[in-house]
């Protein structure tokens, strides 16, 4: 008993002398581990739905989507890991360099594009398509923020606040123009979020907001009305047609009926393999834009509101990271991250229920597809370094 | 705006927006689950039904029609099957330009112009609306596969396998078979109907529509899982349920009497009608109307060429059965109820002997015989061979007061319906003094007069106002042969199933009877026996050589604006006769020149004997 206590009180550790355990020297003693749990909880859902859901997709090949997403999961998860390690400052200084790569890559797809569908995303390499615009969500992400901590201190706020609009439209512009509606979205949200971390003052975003209210009321009804329309006509009524479904019901509205009716004929449990609707290909696009509809029927409420749930998780590990930042840029990275996060997930599931238009944005960690897999779980990985780096400098609080 | 990297951001400064962004994030989760919660938990059952529906085409499966014998079960009616070109109006392209590009890619297929088909489909509308329109009957199967592979480029059009009406025998008792075609919306709503749906197949016409609740059989269904683009999944058959036949009907029709009836009629090229009918129980062997048509012309799509031949022919009006639809004086054959009612009232005796002198006069009016032949004493029975014309005046003159002759021909059955098993029965006329007079009160007569004398003898000779039809007649002479019975008239004798065994014999008892007094009808069979066979007998030139004995009564009947109608009723075998056949031939002159004859194949073909060639010649009515 004495000796024991004794040996307590000589074996105090000096204070900030890190004992280096093995959960640490695995870089994983820092995790935030409710975030790794909902995002490997649901990309398991992910493969578990698309092995269940996709059997008869590929004639020949019933785990084709299956094992090609378990893939993607092993090379995304490893990815988080190893970004875990990596101290996320080191990006900030890498800022040029990875908004250069940012740019040039989703233009090259231009010239060496593989077009599907009438539009160039991807590149075509070996064993997979690998998609710019879906890592650089996250690279314009950590630029951003570089160039909003770095400009902090030039110019006016006026000045700052329209460089940064640029610097983040740029990119938003060339995916819009590959076309790839959604993703240009999502890249205007995140640039949006960056500055408001940033502290771009509230005043500029109400202007922001009048100016995105007034393009949208241009882009949707005025250019069409003088002949000059900016989007697609296939654009158009996706964006538009959710508001009366019923119209549209052989057109675009048909894709949404078809995954309401899948959803809501889900009921509380599911319809398992007598799911019809999405496994009759009422649903179109059921394992990527469209597999929320596929759990709302197979898995039912129970298993619809889990996947919600699990996001909502992630969201909110997002956002608490975002304060224990030990600096200003994983502050604006997390902030990034999280609000894209909010906006994919929010588009996606309200696509899936009707109450949201059609703009092919993929459901992070769920819809089928390398390029965004891989890339949310590297964000994911941005996120956990983030927290491990707030926990070695010692300054993290525990809020929440 | 104060960012340096190396410190933490201010806190009150970034909690709020935290905390703001956070609000959003918790607001838009919820509008996420609620929505969720709507849908799948309180509308859930909706959109089940919703999925349910979608994912399950049903399809009907077309039952075949029973086929149509003859009473040895010889078809007169089956199937065949036929593969339409149909099209599906409410699949069509809402907008107009590319609807209008379909229904000419449609025409190229069917061979037909824009306009036809825009015809086409107006015309199926407005038979049935929303029944699939047949473009074209019998398409090759090389147009099936066509259609299918393209399915894209036609939506609405579908290569349906039918049953179609086939008639072995073509024009063969076309008025007794009647013909189908689509139910009509009105008929939708009838009780009859009930069940079916636009599109489906009923008997519009005689039998087939008299009969058509066993002719009709049930349609299958067969439902079938679906993908989106409405093709079958592999083993997606879910239910199906056989289509039940229809029930095969047989006719009291001999087809080969049948046959020689409706020979004789068309070898003399002229309008007229026939019917056979057993008299005890008013089964009919044969009956039929000429000019005939073939009931497969009534298949949809008809050329307009059929149109106008089949119903806009005022004069030869193939469509209609002028053996039950006609309207005629008889003539001559109407002296049996004239002399039924003389004897039954006491008028006469079988023996009372009359003068005929050729002619007598009516208030200022001359009424003669046929060719002015003055006959001399004659007593019923020759009155009836030679077909003394004066015998009848005098006995329409004797009723005139009375209404005994009107009396006697209504409870023959003159002037009433039939109580025929098929639709197609026509209005007549039995003119009388009450009659008269509210024609002539409604101002329709040509002349305002009062029911004379004359009237009546034209009656007793059966000439004037009567209107009636070789149907009538039949019951009539079937009366006289069996004593007293008026019978239903049908040609509907048993339902059977596809194998065979019969379901349901149909009895039509007697409808009334009647007394008539054995002596009378004794002494009338005489004339008439008479009349067909002996000596001076109006039709011994052409029954004379007839190893079957029969009787039988010529008529001429004078129609306004037409030539004289030939007329020949007879009962046979005489003297106890079970078959009456009655045969009339618009213009076809005196009773012995075409309807005797007409008869006379008839009757070969009933007893399977032919006659011997005569040379006396009957006289003259």
């Amino acid at each position: 008993m004495t000796m024991y206590a004794t040996r307590t009180r000589n074996a105090r550790p000096e204070p900030f002398t890190v004992h280096v355990g093995i959960a640490e020297r695995l870089g994983i003693a820092h995790l935030d581990w409710p975030l790794t749990l909902a995002a490997v909880s649901l990309i398991v859902f992910s493969v578990f739905t698309l092995g269940q859901a996709t059997q008869n997709d590929v004639p020949g090949d019933p785990n084709y989507y299956l094992d090609r997403q378990a893939i993607y999961a092993l090379l995304g998860i490893v990815g988080m890991f190893v970004l875990t390690r990596i101290d996320y400052s080191r990006f900030r200084e890498l800022r040029v360099g990875i908004y250069t790569f940012l740019c040039a890559s989703v233009s090259l797809v231009f010239v060496f594009g593989f077009a599907a569908r009438g539009s160039r995303r991807s590149f075509e390499l070996p064993f997979f398509s690998f998609q710019p615009s879906e890592l650089g969500k996250l690279l314009l992400v950590l630029a951003l923020a570089g160039f909003v901590i770095d400009g902090a201190r030039r110019g006016s706020e006026v000045q700052r606040t329209i460089r940064y609009l640029c610097l983040g439209l740029a990119p938003a512009a060339l995916v819009f123009l590959q076309p790839d509606l959604g993703t240009s979205m999502v890249y205007v949200v995140a640039t949006l979020a960056v500055m408001y971390f940033g502290g771009v003052p509230w005043t500029h975003f109400a202007v922001i907001g009048g100016a995105l209210v007034a393009l949208v009321a241009l882009v949707l009804v005025v250019a069409p009305a003088v002949g000059t329309p900016v989007l697609k006509g296939y654009q158009q009524e996706r964006l538009t047609s959710f508001l009366s479904p019923h119209e549209h019901e052989a057109g675009a509205g048909y894709q949404q009926n078809q995954s309401v009716i899948a959803t809501g004929a889900g009921q509380l449990t599911g319809r398992g393999d007598k799911a019809t609707q999405t496994r009759l290909d009422f649903v179109p696009e059921r394992h990527t834009d469209f597999i929320f509809a596929v759990i709302g029927e197979r898995y039912g409420f129970m298993g619809a509101a889990l996947v919600l749930f699990l996001y909502a998780l992630l969201f909110w590990r997002a956002l608490r990271i975002t304060t224990l930042s030990k600096n200003s840029y994983g502050t604006l990275v997390a902030g990034g991250i999280a609000v894209a996060l909010l906006f994919q997930t929010f588009v996606n599931v309200g696509m899936n229920l009707g109450i949201m238009p059609i703009t092919g944005i993929p459901l992070p960690l769920m819809s089928y597809g390398g390029s965004s897999v891989v890339a949310t779980f590297l964000a994911i990985g941005v996120l956990q370094s983030i927290n491990v780096q707030a926990h070695l400098s010692q300054k993290g609080r525990f809020a929440w | 705006m104060y960012l340096r990297n190396d410190q933490r951001p201010q806190g009150s400064r970034l909690s709020l927006r935290v905390a703001v962004v956070g609000g959003v994030g918790v607001a838009l989760f919820a509008v996420l689950f609620f929505r969720l919660w709507n849908l799948q938990v309180l509308s859930g059952d909706e959109y089940l039904a919703e999925a349910q529906n979608n994912r399950t085409r049903e399809f009907k499966v077309i039952a075949p029609r029973g086929d149509i014998l003859d009473r040895n079960g010889e078809v007169l009616v089956d199937n065949r099957t036929s593969l339409a070109l149909q099209l599906n109006t409410e699949k069509l392209p809402e907008d107009p330009a590319e609807e209008r590009a379909e229904l000419a890619r449609v025409g190229d297929l069917a061979h037909m112009s824009l306009r036809q088909i825009r015809r086409t489909i107006a015309k199926g509308e407005e038979v049935a609306a929303g029944a699939p329109v047949t473009l074209r009957q019998d398409v090759g199967f090389d147009l099936i596969a066509y259609v299918e592979e393209n399915q894209d480029e036609f939506p609405g059009v579908a290569v349906q396998r039918v049953f179609v009406r086939h008639y072995p025998d073509g024009t063969r008792a076309a008025h007794v078979l009647g013909s189908v075609g689509e139910v009509s919306e009105e008929e939708l709503k009838q009780a009859e109907f009930k069940g079916l749906e636009p599109g489906d197949e009923v008997g519009k016409a005689g039998a087939e529509y008299s009969y058509d609740r066993f002719l009709r059989g049930e349609p299958g269904h067969t439902r079938i899982q679906v993908n989106a683009l409405g093709q079958p999944t592999p083993g997606g058959q879910l239910v199906s349920e056989p289509p039940t036949p229809g029930n095969s009907l047989k006719l009291t029709i001999d087809g080969k009497v049948q046959a020689a009836g409706e020979g004789a009629l068309g070898a003399r090229g002229l309008p007229g009608a026939f019917i056979s009918m057993n008299i005890d129980t008013g089964e009919i062997l044969a009956m039929g109307s000429n000019p005939t048509y073939d009931p497969t012309e009534l298949t949809p799509p008809m050329t307009q060429a059929q149109v106008n031949q089949l119903y806009r022919d005022p004069v030869l009006a193939p469509l209609v059965n002028r053996a039950t639809e006609g309207a005629y004086p008889t003539g001559s054959i109407f002296k049996i109820i004239t002399a039924l009612a003389a004897l039954e009232n006491g008028v006469i005796t079988p023996d009372t002997v009359v003068q005929d002198n050729g002619k007598i006069e009516v208030g200022g009016q001359p009424f003669e015989n046929a060719g002015g032949v003055a006959h001399g004493a004659v007593e019923l029975r020759r009155a009836l061979q030679v077909s003394s014309d004066v015998y009848f005046y005098l006995l329409g003159l004797d009723m005139w007061k009375t209404n005994d002759l009107q009396e006697w021909a209504h409870k023959l059955g003159i002037g009433r319906p039939a109580g025929l098993d098929l639709p197609e029965e026509g209005e007549t006329l039995l003119p009388s003094k009450a009659w008269h007079e509210q024609f002539v009160k409604e101002g329709l007569a040509l002349e305002d007069r009062p029911w004379s004398a004359g009237d009546n003898i034209q009656l007793a000779t059966g000439q004037g106002d009567l209107q009636t039809n070789p149907l009538q007649m039949a019951i009539a002479y079937a009366a006289l042969g069996n004593g007293g019975k008026i019978v239903t008239p049908h040609v509907g004798l048993e339902v059977e199933d596809a194998a065979g065994r019969v379901l349901k014999e149909f009895s039509f008892g007697a409808r009334r009877r009647i007394h008539i007094d054995p002596t009378f009808r004794t002494a009338i069979l005489e004339g008439l026996h008479a009349a067909a066979q002996e000596g001076e007998g109006t039709a011994a030139g052409v029954f004379g050589g007839f190893p079957i004995e029969i009787a039988g009564k010529t008529g001429t009947a004078e129609r306004p604006g037409h030539g004289d109608q030939s007329w020949f009723a007879a009962l046979s075998p005489y003297p106890n006769p079970r078959i009456v056949t009655v045969a009339t031939v618009e213009e076809g002159g005196f009773g012995a020149e075409s309807a005797a004859p007409a008869v006379l194949d008839i009757l070969e073909a009933i007893y399977d004997k032919q006659a011997s060639a005569v040379s006396s010649a009957g006289g003259a009515e």
